[in-house]
């Protein structure tokens, strides 16, 4: 049963590095704000336009 | 007027007259719709049109001039980054409001090579763009968004704010930590509820010191707040909530210890977890604060951020805050005089519309003082400036004592009740303490004691107030009113006299205040406009300006006649038109005033009605408020009015015209004297002192993104009917919370009951809290939108 001991310190380990990320998500700002993005996932892509930079709409997002 | 066709504009969807400007076979209302489409069509960009319908807004205030933004110094403050290829700028456009406008701003890419890339925040109704400074100016990048219709907001007091921006983060940080910790230690404290065979033992002491190590963050990093401010609050001998709250929570842990390093039992960790946890929940909700809506705005953001200072190498923009005695300033049409000054050159007709309330233009002669806040309207004109910005006589309002920036403190009810609570609490504590030691049980003593400060932690107390609020706050925001934080619903609620400016505030600037009933052909009309031009009474100059410009072709009068009282009389191209009252006219009907009838050639063809230019059901709402409080009416304008406002406002209240700024915070503060509780109701910076003064400053507003002056509250004008609903539903929420604390008092009790007699199981108080928590949380939403539907604020 000392097992359990090992189990513990992974859950909690696992739970901390989900709190890590949470951390990290607050503090680059991804939670400020919650409603644009909504928005913008469903805009089309626009095919008949083969010159628009690809790479700064992806740096957009 | 005979309107052929109902086109709508392609762009902003306004109805479209029969001149209409053209492009692509779309139909536009005005050169600037069309102007804004030609551009985006030519960079392919019309996708902007296919997400929504006439996405697009009606430029309707005059161009600005952006010269200033050429200025090294005023510049840098705009931009947030800069290198030596790349600026990055934030922009706050108020006309952001739909998904077209989020696509179109980020994709400025396509308009401009320089622009990098753009990211909107629409609930901010910000717009971030990092551009190529090499390329693009910032002036340039301006003008750009300018040009497509969407002008953002540049004003001193959002390039100041810019630095410290309100952040929640803080406390979300907190949040989850205390999250984290309560849902690990409650995994951990299930085994010891569930009950442990003597083989497993030997792991509680393990879970136990486990949960110790979960509960210490939430105390040291977590709770700290309710530490600090416990200690504040005592420092100032006052005893608010967070007194037993900290007292509850330093027990919990101390008590925790104890049990864990003497393996006397498993301690409270998940209890002392989740009462943090939901405490700062609680807390985040009623800190929700609205981010697109200043509530702090002061002549700063009316200002201009530059001004044209005339100088020996000519017309130069300068910041306002380098503006000193005896420059010349050059102010052009529709710009704002920046300080008081005195007029050298050129025609003054300045509007003071929204600093006195004086709604006519007022014409300067040269030499003659003109004072800062106007707005000039016609040609440009030269000042020296006599007094600086900040001495000035509308800006000197700031200087006063109301002003002095302090934290405003609305007594709540939760914290008149806490010190009642927290004596009560410490004093059962004590007096079980007390007995249990008389009765020879130490242990006992120790156990019972503590279990009275942990089970009897308002928390369930603490959490009403704010879950009520909130709720309530995002109902009055459903509904248009925008109030500032939760503690002024509260205040709304003991409201019993209310003061009302006149101008923008129970009259509406944009109400039509003419309507033609009957028939004119577009000739005729041509005709009836041609001979109102002529007269100089108020009513045929509001008829003009209503009937808007023309053709221009001019056409041939004769016999012009105006009869005093009456009306006046021409022949036009051959036809006898009369514009006046029934009788001149010869229309059937009563004489009754704001009426004027037009005749052809003796034949009636119809009547202007001149609208009322109060908002909507004013006697009505006006009505409806005086029946349990006093009305007042305080204005800066002149008391033209005031025999029809005698009408509408009940017989008790004051009516007072022409007051300056300064006199009406006068009288708020004479109401007050009195004991009254006064809620100002004014929209313009003249207002402003009156605001702050009173108890509850609301400022009305028929556009939200537009200037407001300081305020607790901002009201959309469209909801000014709603006031008294709005007054009542806000009783009905401190109702709410006065029943939340009965139910969390009533668990207080129960758990109360088991305390003192020191037989309380870590398990109980498991229980009790959240299940206490959870029932306060329900019934305040549930209640709280009972009420809004009892007061029609939300449909059922």
């Amino acid at each position: 049963m000392g097992v359990i001991f090992f189990l513990i310190g992974c859950s909690v380990f696992i739970a901390l590095i989900f709190l890590a990320a949470f951390f990290w998500a607050n503090k680059t700002g991804q939670h400020d704000d919650t409603y644009t993005p909504s928005v913008r996932i469903l805009f089309d892509d626009e095919v008949e336009e083969a010159g628009s930079t690809p790479t700064e709409r992806s740096e957009a997002s | 007027m005979i309107v052929s066709k109902t086109t709508q504009c392609y762009h902003c969807g306004d109805e479209v007259s029969h001149t209409a400007y053209e492009a692509d076979g779309h139909a536009f209302c005005c050169l600037g719709c069309q102007s804004v489409y030609q551009i985006l069509s030519s960079s392919n960009m019309q996708q902007y049109y296919r997400y929504n319908t006439h996405p697009g807004k009606k430029k309707t205030e005059a161009s600005v001039r952006y010269e200033y933004l050429d200025e090294a110094a005023i510049a840098d403050k705009l931009i947030d980054f800069k290198n030596d290829e790349i600026s990055v700028a934030t922009f706050y456009i108020p006309s952001i409001h739909c998904s077209s406008c989020i696509w179109l701003l980020e994709h400025l890419y396509k308009l401009h090579p320089a622009i990098v890339m753009s990211q909107s925040d629409f609930l901010k109704k910000q717009v971030n763009i990092r551009f190529k400074h090499t390329e693009l100016t910032l002036r340039g990048l301006v003008e750009l968004l300018v040009d497509i219709g969407y002008e953002p907001k540049i004003t001193l007091q959002d390039v100041i704010k810019e630095g410290r921006k309100f952040s929640q983060k803080g406390l979300i940080a907190k949040i989850a930590v205390a999250g984290f910790c309560f849902g690990n230690s409650m995994m951990l404290s299930f085994p010891e509820y569930f009950g442990m065979g003597a083989f497993e033992a030997r792991y509680s002491e393990f879970f136990g010191w486990m949960n110790l190590g979960f509960a210490l963050p939430v105390l040291l990093y977590s709770g700290r707040d309710y530490f600090r401010s416990a200690w504040h609050s005592l420092r100032r001998k006052e005893l608010n909530l967070d007194v037993p709250l900290a007292i509850g929570i330093a027990v919990l842990f101390v008590r925790t210890a104890w049990e864990v390093s003497s393996t006397s039992g498993p301690g409270f960790a998940d209890t002392l977890c989740g009462l943090v946890f939901f405490l700062l929940v609680g807390r985040w909700i009623q800190e929700r604060t609205y981010h697109h809506l200043s509530f702090e705005r002061d002549y700063r953001s009316y200002f201009p951020i530059a001004v044209t200072r005339l100088g020996e190498g000519g017309a130069k923009p300068v910041p306002l805050a380098d503006i000193r005695v005896g420059d010349r300033l050059l102010i052009r049409n529709n710009e704002i005089v920046p300080a008081d000054a005195i007029l050298l050159k050129g025609q003054a007709a300045i509007d003071f519309s929204f600093v006195t309330g004086e709604s006519d233009p007022v014409r300067k002669v040269l030499g003659e003082i003109i004072y800062a806040g106007g707005r000039q309207t016609g040609e440009a004109i030269e000042l020296e400036v006599v007094k600086a910005v900040s001495q000035s006589y509308l800006t000197r309002l700031w200087n006063n004592e109301a002003f002095k920036p302090y934290e405003r403190n609305f007594r709540t009810f939760s914290n008149t009740v806490s010190r009642y609570f927290t004596v009560t609490l410490l004093g059962i504590a004590c007096s079980v303490l007390a007995y249990w030691f008389l009765a020879g049980d130490g242990v006992r003593a120790w156990g019972a004691f503590t279990a009275v400060l942990i089970i009897a932690c308002p928390c369930a107390l603490a959490l009403s107030s704010p879950f009520t609020l909130s709720a309530a706050l995002s109902i009055f925001d459903k509904n248009r009113l925008y109030i500032k934080n939760t503690a002024a619903i509260e205040q709304l609620a003991t409201i019993d006299c209310l003061v009302f400016d006149k101008t923008g505030t129970i009259s509406s600037p944009s109400a039509s205040r003419m309507r033609f009933e009957g028939s004119l052909l577009p000739h005729e009309w041509e005709m009836v406009r041609a001979v109102c031009k002529n007269s100089s009474h108020p009513l045929s100059r509001e008829l003009v300006k209503w009937a808007g410009e023309g053709s221009s072709e001019s056409l041939s009068l004769s016999e012009y006649r105006e009869i005093a009282g009456k009306g006046i009389e021409a022949i036009v191209s051959d036809y006898r038109i009369r514009v006046g009252s029934a009788s001149y006219t010869g229309a059937p009907g009563n004489e009754k005033g704001s009426r004027v009838y037009v005749s052809i050639d003796g034949e009636v063809k119809g009547c202007f009605l001149v609208a009322q230019p109060w908002r909507q059901n004013l006697g009505l709402v006006l009505g409806e408020l005086a029946k349990e409080r006093r009305l007042h009416l305080i204005s800066g304008d002149n008391d033209k009015e005031k025999a029809q406002l005698r009408s509408i406002f009940p017989p008790q209240a004051d009516l007072l015209f022409g007051r300056l700024p300064i006199e009406k915070m006068e009288f708020i503060q004479s109401l007050q004297a009195k004991g009254h509780r006064v809620c100002m109701f004014g929209d313009g910076l003249n207002d402003a002192g009156a605001l702050k003064q009173a108890n509850l400053g609301v400022a009305v507003s028929d556009d939200i993104n537009n200037f407001s002056p300081g305020c607790d509250a901002i009201l959309d004008g469209r909801s000014f009917v709603k006031l008294p609903r709005f007054f009542r539903f806000a009783k009905d929420a401190v109702k709410v919370i006065h029943m939340s604390f009965g139910i969390s008092l009533a668990y207080n009790l129960i758990g109360l009951s088991f305390a003192v007699t020191g037989t309380m199981s870590p398990l109980f108080a498991a229980v009790l809290m959240p299940l206490s928590t959870v029932t306060i949380i329900g019934f305040t939403t549930v209640a709280t939108h009972l009420y809004a539907r009892k007061n029609q604020l939300i449909k059922s």
